[in-house]
């Protein structure tokens, strides 16, 4: 599924990454809590989070995902959205809740992280 | 700084500043990128060492972290100053936490760092001494045949 896709089905606004639309994402994961996204995300993940502060973005760079969707209508502030520039994770906001827009996404064909978690 | 027998930097990670927090780690992360080494293994490192660099924020005064690289590994050994860790064993189990709601709200404090960091290294040894501070010694090896 294309981040393009994913901005139409989730209503989303994009905050960065207008030119990288066209990029595809093999799977995504929803957390709050960044232990978690540690522990378990994966290469590629699109991660959709409620978590607004410079560790949502430090940690998705960290795990090496694709792009970040922040539910309720949340957005980073400007420091996050100068590290996910420099980072180039492109980052949206979607109004819908963590379990909608997981839902969303799960019911139109984008896997979530849990089926391939027995890789490293 | 470079030297014969690969490369070793020091970085100084501050207690407290979450503000901060990460900031280490992205360091590495950017070092090994340039150097060019695996992704895989710059993925595992990063990961622990942000876990490590995460404790230290959350938990400790102050810390020094050391990368050294050399042909065959990457080593990064994390000395702070702090409270301490009473009971390692029980530290290590996953959803053992003494996280405060600061550090939750931070989207950390889940019991999950230190077993995250055994699992990303291929040794990983922990010491700590109540009221000074605890010391850990990651090692993942860039050769990764016979490794995990």
């Amino acid at each position: 599924m294309t981040l393009k896709e994913i901005k139409k089905l989730l209503q989303a606004e994009v905050i960065y990454g207008i030119d990288k639309l066209e990029e595809e994402i093999q799977w995504a994961g929803g957390s709050d809590l960044m232990s978690d996204v540690l522990a378990f995300g994966k290469p590629g993940i699109l991660l959709l989070t409620g978590l607004t502060n410079a560790q949502s973005i430090r940690t998705a760079n960290i795990i090496d995902a694709k792009a970040i969707v922040y539910v309720r209508g949340k957005k980073p502030d400007k420091e996050g959205i100068k590290l996910a520039r420099e980072k180039e994770i492109p980052i949206f906001s979607t109004k819908y809740m963590m379990y909608t827009a997981c839902g969303l996404l799960f019911s139109h064909g984008l896997p979530g992280v849990s089926k391939i978690q027995n890789n490293k | 700084m470079s030297t014969e027998n690969g490369l070793s930097k020091r970085f100084e990670i501050t207690g407290g500043d979450f503000g901060k927090a990460g900031e280490v780690s992205t360091k590495i992360k950017e070092i090994l990128q340039e150097i060019g080494i695996d992704s895989t293994i710059i993925r595992r490192t990063a990961i622990a060492t942000y876990e490590a660099e995460m404790n230290v924020v959350m938990y400790a005064k102050k810390a020094e972290l050391t990368l050294h690289l050399t042909p065959t590994k990457i080593s990064i050994r994390v000395y702070d100053e702090g409270p301490g860790i009473e009971n390692i064993e029980v530290a290590m189990q996953e959803g053992f936490s003494t996280a405060t709601d600061e550090m939750r709200e931070m989207g950390f404090g889940a019991g999950l760092g230190l077993p995250n960091i055994k699992k990303n290294a291929d040794r990983f040894k922990i010491s700590s001494t109540p009221g000074k501070g605890t010391a850990l010694d990651i090692t993942i090896y860039l050769n990764q045949a016979g490794k995990k």
